[in-house]
């Protein structure tokens, strides 16, 4: 098992901490695993974006620059990073701010109006994890309770307290199925 | 058995140096390398250690020359321009036997040059840290586990020796996260400096720690004698890592990131049928000569990566003497090889047997 996943989006989106909890849970699933964020002056307003791999065996590059997955939080990341994905790779869209389609035929293309969804349930700022719970019902990449664990592992300890609303935030991405 | 966190490379950077007892840090920030910095600031405080921004990357590495020369662990850090300021220090701390861990968080340069990996510092820390005739141990890890590992070994490496040693890191393993084992229980060896100058109360001779030999056949007598110690440290400290070189006819040599790109690399030709092997070199000083030299019964070629233009390879050329081939290939700028563009180049040379 291996999966090499791209996240991008704006700053401020929580990309990084996605990744992280990606990263926790194969980690708590006895997975090799890597989280490598983009830094620099694309952070600054721009896109930001996190490489994460989790494989069965050692991690070579933990850049990932040929993801089989690819989150877009935002069409900059789309546009930068739809030709990149694998064929028969994943492309999961925030379709309440990306109104663009997937160009590429040779991939699969999610649309989750993951922003829209997280405002609605009283979740503004949390569609990260709406993608994140999308991500999680596509891929099963780790076992469920690592998953939710690793969300535990990435919340500092300070914030413990939102823990409630991000599994709440990941059970709509797992639902939803606009 | 401790569990296992994430961490980020410099952050396990800056804690395992807490762990091996250096209570001295000297710092000033610098992209990629800052949060080393961040993480001494935090933590420092708490186990009754100093963590000081200097004035200037110069001011700190006096700063660790004078704590150290009193007999304390201290460490700065900093990335490739801040080396550069650093390096008139580093050669006082050599000139004065003092030993001393310096982190060099690469990113690509010269000048300012750009805020991304690099690995383009690998003849300044291996040849021309500072002025005068003197080495620094080069550490090069290639996980953030081992970036743990390894900085435990550079202040006991210092310590023992009485030099500069310095890990050589860059921002890609700086910026990463990785799963590491942080073992508190591990006992700190921190072993006497009689030498250091830490008040004598009148009880013995007082120490002098001093870089300037003013008569040149004392001078000269003190760096021969220096060599002698850096003769003993090439015979006892290489290190490396080698993977599938038994039978490699190719054998890809890198270090740090450009190893974990090129074993990716080998995996992917030993799947066509490629005997293909990684020398992953751990100490860039002392050079693992030894493990060039017994690879070359088998080896058609050497292919060096580096994220670079080509520094190290020139190691590989000079120990194998024009008795085999040996090939580069690099990104840099900031750009970070991909294991596909290194396949394509053991195939080129494949291609040429």
């Amino acid at each position: 098992m291996s999966m090499n996943l791209l996240l991008a989006g704006f700053g401020g989106q929580g990309i990084l901490f996605t990744g992280k909890v990606v990263a926790y849970a194969g980690m708590l699933d006895g997975k090799e695993i890597s989280w490598l964020p983009s830094y620099g002056p694309e952070m600054r307003g721009g896109t930001a974006n996190c490489s994460v791999c989790v494989s069965d065996s050692s991690i070579g590059s933990p850049l990932v620059t040929e993801p089989d997955v690819l989150i877009a939080m935002n069409l900059p990341s789309l546009e930068k990073f739809e030709n990149a994905v694998v064929p028969n790779g994943l492309i999961i869209v925030d379709s309440s701010i990306v109104d663009e389609k997937v160009k590429r035929k040779d991939v699969r293309s999610i649309y989750l109006p993951a922003t829209r969804l997280a405002s609605d349930n009283g979740l503004k700022g949390m569609a990260n994890m709406v993608m994140a719970g999308r991500l999680y019902k596509e891929t099963k990449f780790c076992s469920e309770s690592a998953f939710n664990e690793g969300i535990k592992k990435s919340i500092p300890a300070r914030k413990q307290d939102l823990m409630e609303k991000n599994i709440t935030a990941v059970k709509i991405g797992m639902e939803n199925s606009d | 058995m401790p569990e296992k966190v994430l961490m980020k490379g410099n952050e396990a950077l800056a804690e395992a140096a807490i762990m091996a007892g250096c209570r001295y840090f000297f710092g000033y920030p610098i992209t990629p390398q800052t949060e080393v910095a961040m993480h001494m600031s935090k933590r420092m405080p708490k186990v009754g250690g100093v963590y000081l921004q200097a004035e200037s990357e110069v001011a700190a590495i006096n700063m660790v020359l004078g704590a150290s020369a009193a007999g304390a662990r201290a460490m700065t850090s900093s990335s490739s321009p801040g080396i550069s300021l650093k390096s008139e220090g580093l050669s006082y701390i050599a000139g004065s036997d003092v030993p001393a861990v310096i982190a060099n968080v690469q990113r690509a340069g010269p000048g300012l040059g750009g805020i991304q990996p690099s690995q383009a510092d690998y003849f300044q820390a291996t040849r021309a840290a500072g002025h005068g005739d003197f080495k620094m141990l080069v550490l090069a890890p290639s996980t953030v586990q081992e970036i743990i590992d390894l900085v435990a070994d550079a202040f006991a490496l210092g310590d023992e020796y009485r030099m500069p040693v310095m890990i050589l890191s860059d921002g890609l393993l700086g910026q990463m996260m990785e799963p590491v084992v942080i073992d508190e229980t591990k006992k700190i060896n921190i072993p006497e400096r009689p030498w250091a100058i830490s008040g004598h109360e009148n009880k013995r001779k007082h120490n002098v720690v001093n870089s300037l030999y003013i008569e040149p056949p004392d001078l000269e007598a003190i760096l021969k004698a220096r060599y002698e110690k850096y003769e003993l440290i090439k015979k006892k400290e290489q290190r490396c890592e080698e993977y599938m070189t038994d039978d490699a006819e190719i054998v890809v040599v890198a270090y740090g990131a450009s190893a974990r790109i090129s074993r990716s690399a080998v995996d992917a030709a030993r799947k066509d049928g490629i005997k293909a092997g990684l020398i992953r070199l751990i100490t860039l000083w002392p050079y693992p000569d030894d493990a060039i030299i017994s690879r070359m019964a088998t080896a058609k070629a050497f292919l060096c990566v580096e994220m670079s233009m080509g520094q190290m390879v020139d190691d590989v050329r000079l120990i194998v003497g024009g008795k085999r081939d040996v090939r580069f290939f690099g990104r840099t700028g900031g750009m970070i090889p991909t294991p596909a563009e290194v396949l394509r180049e053991i195939k080129n040379i494949k291609g040429g047997f």
